[in-house]
């Protein structure tokens, strides 16, 4: 028994281990000079861990007693998030080692954040639930802090902990009243409490908790306030991993509630994540037309793109969640080559994250410039590119489950929020002549990422990556 | 006769209590984290009190989860207050101001 529970969690065992013998070997011996072997060991066990459980893993696989679920919406989850820390991690190291900001620590805290991230997608209990939840906080709490020595980061690092510590604890108080008004914290008792008789007002107010909980780890208005402060304070690596793969993590983790613990009572909470995605659509659009800042910016940006996934998930159907895992892989690809172009951003070796140093840039750089193009075109939401099916997708799901409103809105919100997308093109093409230009020092792996997940954009539309196919079977082990 | 009732209205009273320490606090940042602590523990008494009410003991041990976590957080968060304090010289939470929002 103990040994089919153990296999079933072996990947999230592997790297649980290997993140805490590393840490162990790191301290006794060169400490900081081992870090960037640690970055690429890190991030090969990552590829190597997520190819194994999408070729290996099948069928839904259940452990210690319903509170681990190992299924095709995990597995699609994980390899997203794996992949995607993977990539971040790599794209750090060259940037973290010129800034003297490479602690052996940084890879060590971003595996044991995708153990949290593994355990959140596939957890079955409100109790791994909460335990996933609170390795991956802690441990993001601690990597925005990272730079130690700058008053910025450690704020960030600080805010980040006091407001995530509230949804903790917001998450907690729902979650000790779903418990107490069902008599269980599996999903799968939950969900047959909810199915068997009405919602209790104990339970849906134990269930609005556990909702804003989630909303404020997802950054969803109204809970969105610690998001453009923590993604200016932290270092841009950082920034680029809260971006993507906890992102993943946290949406996956509101859909495994919602439809694996209330899936009995979709129309409790469909009108809440109605309200948090027009929120979050047209803040994020509007709010972002002020910035000048490209990572507050993204920021706000990663407010609004929340706001569309949560239609798949407003929508309550096998479509809506195929259509939100499908945005957030798209989501990430965009965003992973978007922050490798804001990490190559710097002048006299300094990094710059000012929109208004990117003037005329296309004429100094033609080839970035025009990955730029497409990855801004992307995320706007613009036909040709990939970003627009990601839409598209949501809007397909959101009109088929009736929710005519909502895809109004969050078309407005869109055409708003190209605003800002678009103005940054501008500057590039068209912009004013600079005095003090910037240079962007690409490296490699940079370079690779930039024009990787540019030309996944395009070539992208074709075959959507194959993984449509995946996306479908993930959302149908979910609903059904 | 003491019920669940009087349990949980103490536990939402002393959780009420804490979100409040975290918005109008104005002072100190140790008192925010005496205030997740309160929330924390108000939540504690929630499943404690339902554990005892249900005859179920699964509440009782997502206590002693709750606990744990609850000091490895306020480690970390010391942690960063000390980061904090070295660069500012201030643990005021008015002094948090350094971006806006």
């Amino acid at each position: 028994m103990i040994q089919a529970d153990l296999t079933v969690i072996l990947p999230e065992i592997i790297l649980a281990i290997y993140a805490m013998a590393a840490l162990i070997g790191a301290v006794y011996t060169s400490k900081d000079a081992l870090a960037p072997v640690l970055v690429w060991t890190t991030a090969g066990l990552m590829a190597a861990l997520s190819f194994w459980i999408a070729s290996n893993g099948s069928g839904t696989n259940v452990a210690f007693n319903g509170m681990f679920i190992d299924d095709g919406f995990a597995r699609f989850a994980k390899v997203a998030i794996l992949l995607s820390a993977a990539a971040v991690l790599v794209m750090s190291q060259e940037y973290m080692a010129r800034r003297n900001l490479l602690r052996f620590e940084y890879p060590l805290l971003v595996a044991l954040a995708a153990v949290g991230m593994m355990m959140m997608v596939s957890a079955g209990d409100l109790m791994s639930l909460y335990m996933g939840l609170e390795l991956q906080s802690l441990s993001l709490y601690v990597v925005a802090a990272l730079r130690r020595d700058s008053a910025k980061s450690t704020e960030a690092g600080l805010k980040y902990f006091v407001l995530g510590a509230l949804s903790s604890g917001l998450l907690l108080f729902g979650a000790s009243l779903v418990y107490g008004f069902t008599g269980t914290t599996l999903f799968s008792g939950i969900i047959n409490t909810v199915h068997h008789g009405d919602v209790s007002v104990g339970l849906l107010f134990g269930l609005v908790l556990l909702i804003s909980g989630l909303a404020f780890k997802i950054s969803a208005v109204p809970f969105h306030m610690w998001t453009p402060d923590v993604y200016e304070g932290s270092p841009t690596p950082v920034t680029a991993f809260f971006a993507t793969a906890p992102k993943v993590a946290a949406m996956a983790l509101f859909a495994r509630v919602l439809h694996d613990a209330f899936g009995g009572a979709i129309a409790d909470w469909q009108q809440v994540i109605v309200l948090l995605s027009v929120l979050s659509m047209l803040l994020g659009a509007v709010a972002a037309i002020g910035q000048r800042d490209i990572k507050r910016l993204m920021a706000y940006s990663s407010i609004a793109h929340m706001g569309y996934a949560l239609i798949g998930l407003a929508a309550g159907t096998e479509l809506g969640v195929k259509a939100m895992l499908m945005y957030l892989a798209i989501y990430v690809t965009m965003n992973i080559g978007t922050f490798a172009f804001i990490l190559m951003m710097e002048r006299d070796g300094k990094p710059v994250t000012d929109i208004d140093a990117l003037r005329q840039y296309s004429k100094r750089d033609p080839g970035k410039a025009l990955a730029v193009l497409i990855l801004m075109f992307s995320l706007a939401g613009v036909p040709p590119m990939l970003g627009f099916f990601a839409k598209f997708g949501v809007w397909q799901a959101g009109v088929q489950a009736d929710l005519i409103g909502l895809v109004i809105a969050s078309a407005i919100a869109s055409v708003i929020g190209a605003f800002y997308y678009l103005r940054i093109v501008f500057y590039m093409y068209f912009g004013d002549e600079n005095e003090d230009p910037i240079e962007t020092r690409s490296t490699p792996v940079l370079w690779i990422a930039l024009m990787g997940s540019a030309a996944l954009m395009l070539i992208g539309v074709v075959y959507q990556f194959g993984i449509e196919g995946a996306a479908a079977a993930a959302a149908t082990t979910l609903v059904n | 006769m003491i019920g669940l009732e009087h349990y949980l209205t103490v536990a939402a009273t002393l959780f009420v209590i804490g979100i409040f320490g975290l918005f109008l606090n104005r002072k100190n940042v140790i008192i925010l984290l005496m205030s997740i602590e309160l929330m924390l523990l108000a939540v504690n008494i929630n499943l404690v009190a339902f554990s005892s009410f249900l005859g179920d003991l699964v509440g009782q041990v997502f206590t002693l989860f709750v606990l744990t976590v609850a000091a490895a957080e306020a480690a970390i968060g010391l942690a960063i207050l000390v980061c904090f304090f070295r660069n500012r010289g201030t643990i005021a939470v008015e002094d948090v101001n350094m971006m806006k929002g």
